[in-house]
């Protein structure tokens, strides 16, 4: 294979890196300008943040986020986990292939499908629209997620374990909860930090669904921005990114660390 | 101490019409949809015995386990144990525990918890089952071991941590799933006379399925073979080695040199046998009753075939010239192939009973093949 880098390749891998970092790179940029005005730099301050942070309606739509995340990411996993461990383990009901297929659907279906529908099912069923209901909706969406990344764990599972638990005495129950969920545990909390991020970027379905008071952040982004964009909203934009970009470090690094230490401790096994 | 064997020698449960098996398989079916893993199947199996189920891979062995632990219940036919139906009962409520194949150990517990887990969930009080646990864990020799998780185990260690976990609770029957499967043949021969030596300490049924049939010999009191569902034979492993009931059995345990004929004479307690393809007359033990012109089977192990370079003083039955075709050294044996006049090659096993022969045997020497009567044994199915 011929190793050496041709200079279209360098270029065009700089022009695609440039594409996908450029804007994020220019907006993390203006936030630390002392000028009001987007586009001209005058100077390094952190003023924005400051302002940001005394703005009163941003940090209520933050916390209406965090809330609707945690409690939304926190049910669509139980959700979401029972439904993968029932399509996975029933496998000879009728219909599987059905329900199988039909918890793909909601990943692809646009958003605005999904959000109009739940509005009028709100609507229907006369529940006033506040923050409860941006957190029903968004456990439907996110549910399905969290239970195709739990399934893709549940099907290499190694069903001897549950086996070997209930031949020991151990009843359905405690199986599930001593044996099947701490080592399928790592795929769940994968899903729950998914449905987590998703809540928290939502913006479309959260229009929808959202009533009086309940304004989340991305809307209270979105709205501001319909009036022109300010430094303070790039400054709420970066600490979402770094946000994001701390987790997935984080998740990153622990990943890597357990796998070097399992391959260690697998070589020292080896060697007795 | 008595030694193991005499005990061995003594014990013989089958043979006493008395005795009431442990275990009975009672015309046991098992269907997977249209395909049937285990077919109108019936054994028992009696206390304290070593019993191993040998058979080619997907013959069932693993299926009749499963059944017997409750994990799949049979499609017609009934289980019992201890003279109890077994039908219905959950696997967590069967005073049988499995070892796996895979071994299955919890990979989120230490090698303590893995112990400790049937035990907890018997509701023992805590010290006992920390002195419980210390104990297995001197049995199975692991006491280093104990804060370890599965992943830091070598392959022998997760086995033997396998072994403990399942032995700990006690329990009446113990179902051991290929449990030398992976292991390199040292540490097997090692693990075998340790798992003999555990089952005569406490005294547990065993139920051994391998398709290792050297492994099933030297540890089983009986041997079960099946194929494609059935037990062809069930006996001790020296009458299923010598005393094989079908050419199925015969072939599959060990080496054997198998001839197909016609019963040509009958006299009382031999019978002579037609192999027109080989061209050879045998003249064996009857062993079975057989009548004038029906079609027999003849089998013989390599080491019961005498090799000889002079002719032997009756050639008109069990011998025959050809040539050596093929050596095989195996330091303490060696095997003979010996390509007869017909074509047909015969295994020859000789024990190396001296270091250094005169003149030994070699490639493409003229010899005798020959045998007594009673040195093989005749197949009527
Ligand atoms: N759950 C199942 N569904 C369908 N067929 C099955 C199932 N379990 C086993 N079988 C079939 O039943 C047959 C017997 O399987 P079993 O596992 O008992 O074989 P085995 O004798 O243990 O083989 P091996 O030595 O390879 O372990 C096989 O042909 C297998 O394909
Ligand atoms: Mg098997």
């Amino acid at each position: 294979m011929n190793t050496t880098w041709s200079r279209f390749n360098i270029v065009s891998l700089v022009i695609g890196f440039a594409f996908l970092y450029l804007p994020i790179v220019l907006l993390v940029v203006f936030s630390f300008n002392e000028s009001r005005l987007v586009t001209v730099w005058a100077g390094f301050s952190t003023k924005w943040y400051v302002s940001l942070f005394n703005n009163k309606s941003f940090i209520d739509a933050a916390w209406v986020t965090i809330r609707v995340g945690l409690i939304s990411a926190t049910f669509a996993t139980i959700l979401g986990t029972l439904g993968a461990l029932a399509l996975t383990r029933y496998t000879r009901f009728r219909g599987r292939m059905l329900f199988s297929a039909m918890i793909y659907a909601p990943l692809v279906m646009p958003e605005v499908i999904t959000g109009l529908s739940l509005l009028l099912l709100f609507v229907a069923i006369g529940f006033d629209r506040g923050i409860w209901t941006v957190t029903l909706a968004h456990i439907t969406f996110t549910m399905c997620f969290v239970a195709v990344v739990v399934q893709s764990r549940l099907v290499t599972f190694d069903r001897s374990l549950e086996e070997a638990a209930m031949d020991l005495g151990a009843t359905p129950v405690t199986t599930f909860f001593k044996v099947t969920l701490p080592v399928i545990m790592p795929a769940v909390v994968s899903g729950w930090m998914l449905a987590f991020t998703l809540s928290l970027d939502d913006l479309v379905i959260s229009s929808f669904t959202s009533g009086p008071g309940a304004t989340t952040l991305p809307m209270r982004i979105y709205s501001q921005v319909r009036l022109g964009v300010t430094p303070e909203i790039n400054a709420a934009c970066t600490i979402l990114i770094a946000v994001v970009a701390v987790g997935v470090v984080i998740a990153s690094i622990a990943n890597k660390r357990r796998e070097v230490q399992k391959a260690r401790d697998e070589q020292a096994a080896a060697r007795h | 101490m008595k030694s193991l064997g005499s005990f061995r020698r003594k014990f013989a449960p089958w043979n006493d019409p008395e005795a009431k098996p442990y275990i009975s398989f009672e015309n046991v079916t098992k269907k997977f949809g249209d395909f049937t893993a285990v077919d109108d199947l019936s054994l028992t199996i009696y206390n304290r015995e070593f019993f191993a189920l040998l058979g080619a891979s997907g013959c069932g062995k693993s299926t009749l386990l499963r059944m017997l632990a409750g994990f799949e219940e049979p499609t017609s036919g009934r289980i019992l144990l201890d003279g109890q139906d077994m039908r219905g009962i959950p696997p967590y409520k069967r005073p049988v525990n499995m070892m796996f194949q895979s071994y299955a150990l919890f990979p989120h517990m230490t090698v303590e918890g893995n112990i400790a887990f049937g035990l907890k969930q018997d509701g023992m009080p805590k010290n006992e089952i920390d002195a419980r646990v210390a104990e297995m864990l001197k049995l199975v020799k692991l006491e280093q071991f104990a804060k370890r998780k599965p992943h830091q185990l070598s392959g022998g260690q997760r086995q033997r941590v396998a072994l403990a976990r399942c032995v700990a609770k006690r329990p009446k029957v113990l179902l051991l799933d290929e449990p030398l499967g992976a292991l390199d043949k040292k540490l097997r021969e090692e693990t075998q006379f340790e798992l003999m030596d555990l089952q005569m300490k406490l005294g547990l049924t065993f139920v051994v399925v391998t398709h290792d049939q050297e492994e099933a010999m030297t540890m089983a009191d009986r041997i079960a073979v099946m194929d494609k569902g059935k037990v062809k034979q069930v006996a001790t492993p020296a009458e299923v080695y010598e005393a094989p009931n079908s050419k199925f059995v015969a072939d599959f345990i060990g080496n054997v040199n198998m001839f197909e004929g016609t019963a040509s004479t009958v006299m009382p307690g031999k019978v002579d046998i037609d192999v027109p393809a080989d061209r050879i007359t045998i003249r064996t033990d009857a062993t079975r009753d057989c009548s004038t012109g029906q079609s027999v089977g003849f089998a013989i192990r390599p080491e019961k075939i005498r090799l000889s370079r002079k002719e032997p003083a009756n050639t008109a039955v069990n011998a025959a010239h050809g040539e050596l075709y093929d050596i095989a050294y195996f330091g303490d044996m060696t095997v003979f192939h010996v390509r007869l006049e017909s074509g047909r090659i015969i295994k020859a096993a000789s024990l190396n009973a001296v270091r250094t022969v005169e003149d030994p045997l070699g490639y493409d020497d003229k010899v005798w093949v020959n045998f007594d009567t009673d040195a093989g044994i005749l197949l009527t199915a």
